[in-house]
């Protein structure tokens, strides 16, 4: 019966020849360690942001009069508001945290390079919409840190030369910011950047499953097919579909199928993930002042700024970056180029070697100093701008930049170990 | 435009460099417990009594309350509800919202939040640090909240406090010392008495800060406990399943 309907539907569109494809016939390398986690587990807080999402959109009321109120409502008088309400806030940091990580995965073990260009480029493009959609999001409670937090953010447009103060304008839809820019807001932030982060995700697998997995090693688990015997090949176990082993002009070494091999390792990675992430829904959804920051407990004011305004966490080494500069309009350029630069990763680093296991000693301090630079950045972002932290953050900003400048300058002679032939 | 707002948030940013430096008052530790439903119930009857004239709670149902607190509606309406027609009203007063920012210099803040706003130890220090200072309308001053303009509507349970001082020797000059807040005695309750009705209603206000809170704990523990069983489980999945590859 089964058999039956599924014939039907493979007869009238190809279900299983797509899910062997990408699933259960699609080589993954045998060695993927706990930096590889963060794919997956980006993927179920997309998932848990959208569905969360669509049920506090029920009873959202998105104008300036109702937003706070209706945030109250569905945290005291809607069943399990609170938890859904919480879900989503934990979610949008939990979500920069696991792309954090899968970013850093992707910068030890060289995934950016040749030929993986383009798969970078959409992840970038992708943790650049969800910069978007993280700031549009903390407009619609319509607390103090809402208010105050978009409107530096959106003052930064204001630095940019002739049009500075139109595009300000065009953003907020009003002079100040008011209920014509949170409508605007939600509209982007449930539809239009959603839409866009689907389709973004999509195309990053559909690009990763084109070229294949890197691995901790760095080298290619898919290779020109010259007729030897492969000792110990773990491959010679599995069937995979024949589009990776290009009718047998490649073969594979050293990989297993996704499904069920992964599918089971990601469950772990996930119950492991949620019991830190439910952990803090449960017990710390303020997350000690960074996840909700105290003063969104209270109603926008326009007439009344906070003592001391600081974007939420996940914005901060990049406001550092702009606060470290004394000129705006490059303070602005400069925040642009740090992510700019991330970007350029794979033309930047002209190293014939992927990994970090074997790159060169300054690779590696390089890529620590850089870990560091983030970090400090992160924290400084948070503090007050004074003196000392200013002149702090200008350190770490030039040590953030030195990242890139060094590695474009040492890469293309760097005295690397040799390369293993198998993974290990 | 931008290089006024600019300025503004330089401003904004020093002053707060100032008030991280400067501003140390010493907050006390609320001894607050959630689960204790007769504090709650007492902090919400002192609610009632001492803050609702010009406060609200206009996001929290009286109904809300009655439930968490374990009180029936019949008796709450009868004993705290005087200011809803039905058990479903928010805790609302019928004050005239702008003849009180007009006599107080600032509108009384909605207090449904206000725990998660300011945090129960700065509530329950800011209670305990009114002090008389004639040269303020209402005759006190606060120590956590300097010129506030909330008068010290709790004074006939304190009586009148002031700020108390002692001759000490200080570099072998004998030099005034400032040894916190005293009260003349005039109080119906004892400085503990006083102490421990501070702490109930900071209780309760942190509890309609966040109601879920009673709720979140309970559950947040089942979730886990579920996870950790379900972690055992998928990781032995996991290595049956790798026996092939390994």
């Amino acid at each position: 019966m089964f058999k039956n309907f599924m014939s039907w539907i493979e007869y009238r569109m190809p279900f299983m020849e797509k899910m062997n494809l990408h699933v259960m016939q699609y080589p993954a390398p045998k060695n993927f360690n706990f930096w590889y986690f963060f794919g997956s587990l980006a993927m179920l807080v997309l998932v848990n942001q959208i569905l969360t999402g669509i049920w506090l959109t029920m009873n959202f009321v998105p104008t300036s009069e109702g937003a706070f109120a209706s945030v109250e409502y569905i945290m005291r008088d809607v069943d399990y508001g609170w938890l859904l309400r919480y879900m989503h806030s934990t979610g949008a940091s939990a979500f920069f945290v696991v792309v954090y990580l899968h970013m850093l995965r992707g910068m030890m073990y060289g995934s950016y390079q040749k030929p993986r260009e383009l798969l970078w480029i959409f992840g970038m493009l992708i943790f650049l919409v969800l910069m978007a959609e993280a700031f549009m999001g903390y407009l619609l409670p319509w607390g103090q840190m809402s208010f105050w937090g978009a409107q530096v953010i959106i003052s930064i447009f204001g630095v940019i030369p002739v049009i500075g103060d139109d595009l300000t304008l065009w953003i907020r839809g009003d002079y100040v910011i008011s209920g014509a820019t949170l409508n605007r807001f939600f509209a982007l932030h449930v539809i239009a950047l959603p839409l866009v982060l689907v389709v973004l995700v999509f195309l990053h697998i559909i690009a990763l499953h084109e070229v294949g997995s890197n691995n901790p090693d760095g080298i290619d688990v898919k290779r020109p097919n010259d007729g030897q015997k492969i000792e110990d090949n773990v491959s010679d176990k599995f069937t995979f579909h024949e589009y990776f082993t290009k009718g047998g002009k490649k073969i594979i070494v050293d990989a297993i199928p996704f499904h069920p091999y992964y599918t089971v390792k990601d469950i772990v990675g996930v119950v492991g993930f949620l019991f830190i992430f439910c952990w803090v829904i449960f017990f710390a959804p303020e997350g000690g002042g960074f996840f909700l920051e105290p003063p969104n407990f209270e109603p926008a004011n326009p007439m009344k700024t906070p003592d001391h305004i600081a974007p939420v966490w996940y914005f901060t080494p990049f406001y550092a970056i702009l606060r470290a500069v004394p000129d705006q309009l490059f303070g602005a350029i400069f925040m642009f180029l740090a992510i700019i630069f991330l970007a350029l990763l794979p033309w930047l680093d002209r190293c014939p070697v992927r990994s970090i296991r074997y790159r060169s000693n300054l690779h590696k301090a390089n890529l620590v100093m850089f870990c560091i630079s983030f970090v400090v950045l992160g924290v400084l972002g948070v503090l007050p701008a004074t003196p000392t932290y200013t002149l702090l953050a200008q350190i770490f900003s030039f040590t953030y930049f030195a990242y890139f400048g060094l590695l474009w300058f040492y890469s293309k002679n760097e005295k690397t170990k040799p390369l293993p032939v198998r993974l290990s | 435009m931008i290089k006024k707002l600019f300025t503004v948030l330089a401003l904004v940013a020093s002053s707060a460099a100032m008030a991280a430096g400067g501003h140390a008052v010493h907050l006390d530790k609320a001894p607050i417990d959630l689960t204790d439903k007769e504090s709650l119930q007492r902090g919400a009857r002192m609610f009632q009594n001492y803050c609702l004239g010009c406060h609200q709670m206009q996001y929290q149902r009286y109904s809300r309350t009655f439930r968490d607190l374990g009180i029936p509606d019949d008796v709450g309406m009868a004993t705290l509800g005087f200011t809803a027609n039905k058990v479903g009203d928010h805790i609302k007063n019928a004050a005239p919202k702008a003849d009180l920012a007009n006599w107080f210099g600032a509108a009384p803040p909605d207090l449904t939040n206000v725990a998660r706003v300011r945090g129960p130890d700065w509530l329950y220090t800011y209670l305990r640090a009114f002090y008389v200072d004639p040269s303020r309308p209402f005759g006190v001053n606060n120590e956590v909240f300097p010129m506030v303009g909330m008068p010290h509507v709790l004074q006939e349970l304190q009586g009148i406090p002031y700020k108390a001082s002692e001759t000490r020797l200080v570099d072998g000059v004998p030099t005034e010392v400032d040894v916190g807040i005293k009260t003349d005695g005039s109080g119906e309750l004892s400085t503990e008495e006083y102490d421990r009705a501070v702490a109930d209603l900071v209780n309760y206000l942190e509890y309609v800060g966040e109601p879920s809170k009673l709720e979140s704990r309970s559950l947040g523990i089942k979730v886990l406990i579920f996870l950790g069983i379900f972690f055992i489980f998928a990781f032995l999945l996991k290595k049956e399943y790798w026996r092939d590859v390994h």
